[in-house]
């Protein structure tokens, strides 16, 4: 019987036979934490005696949630992740030099084809994108892979998600992870692992893929795996920090499940409050009025994000009630982004725009909503309170469907304010 | 693990979520204690004022959905809470609550039967969950053999000091 991606993937970094079903002890090749989960990933990595990180190169410390610190409490926060990695010697970067993890560790070649990635964050998942195993744990299991470099996984049951046909402008990646949320469930790959492929993703630009990937855990899942093309390779190659071997499914692979999808008549969705699966086509959604626009986050802070959204809002303004709030989530998507004159149209829009962070996302800072506000955003959670009060409300959507919400004041279907040939015209398209 | 203990349930619905369990505008601390104070406060705002010492969690399915903020687990043992019963748990939130000593049970039938303010008793060794309210008894399915290994060495923390001893002394 043949092995499907996350199997193999497993099996080259393990002793064991690694069959689904089994715990298995396995190399890590990278392992980050953030400036929330480094601090006590810091301390329980000394309670348990260790000394030195397994591979300085390997190890990584990023700070993206609360920074630029917001309070002092972060700072001291902060602090501690930084003292810990300085005396490691270990990957860190300062604000102004780093971005959202899940952002800026592929775009610099940390997370690579093949690999196995844990992060203390859940949405570690993103590297999936890449063909990685990539996968969120808490701050002592991170802990002991920094100490160790090896962990344990269970190999998962995997459901295989194949896209058909020929996906039309107005679909992004978004929309395709949305739709699939809402198909399953947030526990529909509980304890499982995705897997991408199909042709209808042949042409899915990378950023698209990160986005479908980032929302694997919203399915409950492991990881979401896309099975490496030519576009990964290619990426991976151009930026990778170190070797790499790729891995594949075997034709055979035993899938728990399939889900299949055809793009041909897809639409654009949203999840309505106050959960990742309660999704509908945003034309069926009554046109709620709305406070406030997020686009960014580690789903969609990305520079075709930043770029459709921008396209869409050129000459254009903000509803006069809304704070429309864009932060790219790293330097390289930023100053991508201000080279193209794209920061510029949002500003002119009426946005604001401001330094990669996860900011809002969380609840953290730069846009907390107050009770009885809506907000439509393009990250990936909208839990009760997740951006603010617990009497505020979250749509997510993508950011032409964010663009296009900021600019009537009403959550909007993009294909309502612009023509078909601005799909058509949108690169990756 | 622990020997048997008891205590009154405190029920929840499905997809009790990370950010409901601790709101992120409190992870600027990781003392377990501070973390208590506010646990379940988007969801129940008196939780904490309500519960006794050694009370529980009960839960349907996928308790623990979203970040993997070891917070969670933490603000819940923080709180005196003694454990957790649900249908089922997300992956993560499983992981760390074994990392961190907050025992966990999953047992849909359990969690089905056993509403607010039973009284419930639990049986680590024996692997049984008692509602005395009812009259139920209910089977819990013992975990892995690697995770009884690692609960019974107190956690991720020793286990990786074990490890770690061994492998200084082989080198
Ligand atoms: S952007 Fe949001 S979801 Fe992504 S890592 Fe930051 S807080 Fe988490």
């Amino acid at each position: 019987m043949g092995r499907t991606l996350v199997s193999a993937i497993i099996a080259a970094h393990s002793s064991q036979k690694a069959m689904e079903g089994e715990i298995c002890q396995v190399k890590v090749d990278f392992a980050f934490a953030n400036d929330i989960t480094g601090a006590p990933a810091a301390e329980s990595f000394r309670e348990m005696g260790a000394d030195r990180v397994f591979d300085r190169e390997r190890c990584a410390l990023l700070p993206d949630h609360f920074t630029p610190n917001k309070d002092i409490a972060s700072a001291e926060q902060t602090k501690k992740g930084k003292e810990f990695a300085r005396e490691q010697g270990m990957l860190y970067w300062e604000v102004g030099r780093v971005g959202i993890e899940h952002a800026f560790l592929p775009e610099k070649g940390y997370i690579l084809p093949g690999d196995i990635v844990l992060g203390a964050d859940s949405h570690t998942c993103t590297g999936g994108a890449l063909g990685a195993l990539s996968t969120g744990v808490g701050s002592t299991d991170l802990a002991a892979v920094w100490a160790l470099g090896e962990t344990w996984l269970k190999v998962p049951p995997t459901v295989r998600v194949d896209f058909r046909g020929k996906r039309p402008g107005w679909v992004t990646g978004k929309d395709m992870i949305l739709s699939l949320i809402g198909r399953i469930s947030v526990q529909g790959a509980r304890y499982m692992a995705l897997e991408f492929g199909g042709e209808g993703i042949e042409n899915l630009p990378m950023d698209d893929r990160f986005t479908i990937a980032n929302m694997a855990v919203e399915a409950g899942a492991k990881t979401g795996v896309f099975v490496p093309d030519e576009k990964t390779l290619e990426y991976a190659r151009s930026r990778a920090a170190r070797e790499f071997t790729p891995r594949y499914p075997d034709s055979d692979a035993p899938y728990a499940r399939r889900e299949i999808f055809d793009l041909d008549g897809m639409g654009p969705v949203a999840a309505m409050p106050h959960s990742p699966d309660n999704v509908k086509p945003v034309r069926e959604c009554g046109s709620p009025e709305i406070d406030q626009v997020f686009i960014g986050a580690c789903t969609n802070g990305r520079f075709r994000d930043i770029e459709t959204a921008a396209k869409l809002m050129e000459g254009k303004k903000v509803a006069p009630n809304v704070r429309c709030i864009v932060i790219p989530a790293s330097y390289e998507v930023y100053n991508a982004a201000m080279d193209k004159g794209y920061l510029r149209i949002f500003t002119e829009a009426g946005a604001a725009v401001c330094t990669p962070t996860c900011g809002p996302c969380l609840g953290g800072h730069m846009g907390i909503l107050a009770a009885g506000e809506r907000c439509v955003s393009t990250s990936n959670r909208n839990f009760v309170g997740r951006m603010g009060s617990p009497k505020s409300e979250l749509i997510l959507a993508s950011p032409l469907t964010a663009a296009a919400s900021a600019v009537t004041g009403r959550l909007t279907d993009p294909r309502d304010v612009m023509p078909e040939e601005f799909f058509r015209n949108l690169e990756g398209n | 693990m622990t020997k048997a203990f008891s205590g009154k349930a405190w029920k929840y619905g499905d997809h009790i979520d990370t950010d409901v369990i601790i709101p992120a505008r409190y992870l600027v601390s990781s003392d377990e204690t501070v973390l208590g104070k506010y646990c379940m406060e988007d969801i129940d705002k008196d939780f904490v004022r309500n519960m006794s010492k050694g009370d529980m969690i009960v839960a349907g399915d996928n308790f623990g959905c979203g970040s993997s903020r070891e917070h969670a687990p933490l603000a819940i043992k923080g709180a005196g809470c003694s454990c957790v019963i649900a249908a089922s748990f997300a992956r993560i939130f499983y992981r760390n609550s074994i990392n961190v000593g907050l025992p966990i049970f999953e047992c849909p039938e359990a969690a089905a039967s056993i509403e607010t303010g039973d009284e419930v008793a639990v049986d680590p060794i024996a692997g049984t969950i008692e509602n005395r309210t009812k009259g139920m008894t209910f089977r819990v399915a013992p975990f892995a053999p690697f995770l009884q290994e690692l609960i019974s060495a107190g956690g991720l923390i020793p286990y990786a000091r074990r490890r770690l001893e061994e492998r200084r002394k082989g080198a």
